[in-house]
């Protein structure tokens, strides 16, 4: 059994591909928030009565949903760190962009752009006509978007955005081109302390597998919930 | 005046670079395409067979296939792309006794290789989506018309299913394209391998803007092509007055532009 112990011996790398496991989660769950809330104020950008935040929106989706991810990847990660120094130039501090700080930020761009389509389609699936009963009871703009729209654009976004969750958590592994010890890296360190690649990736392989069919099963749980005001 | 203009020139395209360098951004892109091609034309016919397989009646058949798309769909695919290319070493032995090793040696076929075998689990489930989504009631129909098997599928569940499945195909493309980004990091001299080969000789940010610019332009012809095609091959079924209002327009177009008298 040369697999159990490159795994659980006392030599075994069991725990290092736990950590990356943990890592790639905690990436994806960090990243989620940040992207969605950016998707969402896309949307209202895209549906905006001004022209010119409108065309601006149009183009952030269209550049970020049309490059590879990887290279949305080393733009943010070159791009914002030379912008960053651009700054600092100017008498701050030095700050040293972290590979983990870049990568979420990149990521949550991709997700805000690939996200906001969803928002905007769940948004026009809510008839106009409950704003304005909203308004008609007196209620605020805020109020109006919280309380009515929002909960109701959700049950028709949770679908799109648990498939957008799912394009994520495998996006977290290009992370480990910048050297982020992510499940990825784990596995990849593994396999050239010991040459066994096939084991070790396939391991990594199998972790990501559970992970995505557990948020398959989060996902039908959140459906189902949210259906039950519903018929 | 004419200074400012032209470092603002510079800024935006830097010939320099472009004059060393273009011909490994073009290079690049010649890669990219043949992977993408290559790639997506062998996973439409193996997507196809893995659709059928899905659909089968056997138990065994159609588990085998739930299990293949499951996997290709739920692991990123930079790590099956390090299964096939990294983890072919360790078969080594076998694959040479094989022949095999000179195929998976190489980082292009190893890209074909996992590139095909992803995107088929992709299009086997728009293929599925696409059939189920034609009413029963046409291979009812076709069944009562005396068609066999093979003629209810070639002559009236494919052509509307592929018509149905056409978008998501696009969808599918388009996606292979960016995806095929990924081959850079095992070596493969694709448009983003070649651009990153310019970075790290120039240190030049401008050059991953360049790329990112070219992958666009290819993003945006697919879906152009994809919209005219789609308005082609719908015409039959839609709305008559669409098509009708259309004729008119053009009509109109073709008066206004011709000389006036």
């Amino acid at each position: 059994m040369v697999w159990y112990d490159l795994l659980f011996g006392p030599n075994g790398w069991s725990g290092l591909l736990l950590q990356g496991a943990a890592v790639t989660l905690a990436l994806a769950v960090v990243t989620m928030p940040f992207g969605f809330t950016g998707g969402l104020i896309v949307a209202l950008a895209k549906i905006s009565a001004s022209r010119t935040i409108r065309t601006f929106a149009d183009a952030f989706t269209t550049f970020f949903r049309g490059i590879p991810d990887l290279l949305a990847l080393f733009i943010v990660y070159y791009g914002l760190q030379a912008i960053i120094d651009k700054i600092t130039r100017l008498g701050l501090p030095h700050i040293e962009l972290s590979a983990f700080t870049a990568g979420v930020i990149a990521l949550a761009v991709v997700t805000a752009a690939y996200s906001s389509e969803v928002w905007v389609a769940a948004l026009k699936a809510v008839p106009a006509s409950q704003a304005e009963a909203g308004r008609s009871l007196g209620l605020g703009p805020k109020v109006i978007f919280l309380k009515i729209i929002l909960p109701q654009m959700l049950r028709i976004a949770i679908p799109g955005l648990s498939n957008i969750w799912t394009i994520l958590l495998k996006d977290t592994s290009l992370i480990s081109t910048l050297a982020v010890l992510d499940l990825l890296r784990a596995a990849f360190t593994a396999s050239q302390r010991t040459t066994r690649p096939l084991l070790f990736y396939s391991v990594a392989a199998a972790i990501y597998l559970i992970i995505s069919i557990m948020a398959t099963i989060v996902q039908a749980y959140l459906e189902k919930r949210m259906r039950k005001g519903i018929a | 005046m004419l200074q400012t203009l032209q470092s603002l020139a510079g800024f935006v395209v830097n010939i320099p670079i472009l004059q060393e360098y273009g011909y490994r951004i073009l290079l690049g892109i010649r890669m990219t395409l043949i992977v993408v091609s290559l790639s997506c034309t062998l996973g439409f016919v193996l997507g196809y067979f893995i659709c059928l397989a899905r659909m089968s009646r056997f138990r065994i058949l159609s588990g085998f296939a739930l299990a293949y798309i499951t996997f290709f769909r739920g692991t990123p695919l930079l790590c099956q792309l390090y299964i096939v290319y990294y983890g072919s070493g360790d078969l080594r032995p076998q694959l040479q006794d094989l022949g095999l090793w000179t195929f998976f040696r190489d980082a292009f076929f190893c890209c074909i290789l996992t590139f095909t075998m992803n995107t088929s689990a992709y299009q086997a489930e728009i293929f599925r989506g696409a059939i189920q989504s034609v009413s029963r009631g046409q291979s009812e129909a076709a069944k009562a018309l005396g068609l066999n098997r093979i003629q209810t599928a070639g002559l009236v569940v494919m052509p509307q299913a592929l018509l149905i499945a056409l978008r998501p195909f696009g969808n599918e493309l388009i996606g292979m394209i960016k995806a095929s980004a990924l081959a850079a990091i095992v070596t493969l001299l694709d448009l983003m391998g070649q651009t990153r080969f310019v970075f790290a000789r120039t240190f030049d940010f401008s050059v991953y803007l360049y790329a990112a610019l070219i992958y666009l332009t290819m993003v945006e012809i697919i879906r152009r092509i994809w919209d005219k095609l789609e308005l082609r091959l719908s015409r039959h079924i839609r709305p008559r007055f669409e098509v009708l209002a259309k004729e008119e327009a053009k009509a109109i177009t073709i008066e206004t532009s011709m000389p006036s008298t």
